[in-house]
């Protein structure tokens, strides 16, 4: 973790410093390419895994209705920090 | 839309590789997915970094902010919780270390794995770890394909917290953009990085 955070504020340092240079710009753009090339890599560890495909539609379903609660459940707490901290309206 | 579908089409395409076994075995090295990630938050942060809504950003910090999380954490697992009313096989706390994993397939599926194998056996522990790994991957997808929609609905807040972990690196150029607030980026980087400390506490809590 403490090395995610690491890259994340060395390239922000690169970035500040350096902005403006053709590598920044580039580097910034890179994330299109980098993003579906990990979903890909991601893809590929499942789709290698029979027991997992076999199983597939039964474990599934169960991570679907999980999913979908924490998803709901994060909306909901999300709005009522909103309403709590940012009054009716604000966005920010 | 058009890089959502490339995003989706690249996911699936990775699964027929996998499945079919067409596929150079260098995609499979362990290390792999760690080294793009690094790659991508050296990305994520040289465009932090070089835009100039850096100083605004780290201006409007505010204490609060670190509040964010918490609601995530409390939303997502009271929620989660419902979900022990329909499948009888699991425990609440099974389904709470599900729950927790916040989007963090990786980390959160090895985790069940091993702490819960240590308890109920190998085989209820792998069958947890396969539903937490696709429950978490699923977030993930929500929170990655859903990201204009729950900022349209429900403010500036909602997609970070929906995504979870992933707000504060595979999510975040894709909240930063329907929000169209840079001033949003380190609320979204600190709630990642305080569900990311979380997810090995509360899966060792609750296994």
């Amino acid at each position: 973790m403490f090395r995610m955070l690491f890259l994340l504020m060395l390239g922000m340092s690169v970035g500040y410093f350096l902005h403006g240079s053709a590598l920044v710009r580039h580097a910034a753009k890179g994330v299109r390419v980098t993003i579906p090339l990990l979903l890909f890599v991601f893809g590929a560890s499942i789709g290698a895994d029979g027991e997992l495909i076999a199983n597939i539609g039964f474990f599934g379903w169960q991570a679907l209705v999980i999913a979908l609660l924490g998803v709901v459940g994060s909306f909901v707490a999300a709005t009522l920090f909103r309403r709590i901290f940012y009054g009716k309206g604000g966005a920010k | 839309m058009k890089e959502n579908l490339l995003m989706l089409a690249c996911f699936a395409g990775g699964i027929l590789c996998g499945f079919t076994g067409l596929f150079p075995d260098v995609l499979f090295h362990p290390s792999l997915p760690a080294v793009l990630l690094s790659v991508l938050m050296l990305q994520v942060g040289a465009g932090l970094g070089a835009g100039e809504d850096l100083q605004l950003a780290l201006r409007s910090f505010r204490l609060r902010m670190l509040l964010l999380p918490l609601f995530t954490i409390a939303g997502t697992l009271l929620f989660s919780a419902l979900a022990v009313l329909l499948f009888h096989s699991h425990s609440l706390a099974d389904i709470l270390a599900v729950g927790s994993g916040f989007g963090y397939y990786s980390l959160s599926s090895v985790l069940i794995a091993d702490l819960k194998g240590a308890s109920a056996g190998s085989c209820a522990a792998a069958e947890l770890a396969t539903v937490a790994l696709l429950a978490n991957v699923v977030r993930e997808m929500i929170a990655l394909f859903g990201t204009p929609l729950f900022s349209r609905w429900g403010g500036a807040f909602a997609p970070v917290s929906i995504a979870g972990i992933n707000s504060m690196d595979v999510c975040l150029p894709a909240i930063l953009r329907a929000t169209e607030d840079q001033t949003l980026a380190p609320v979204a980087v600190l709630h990642g990085i305080v569900l990311e400390m979380s997810v090995p506490l509360l899966i060792a809590f609750f296994c």
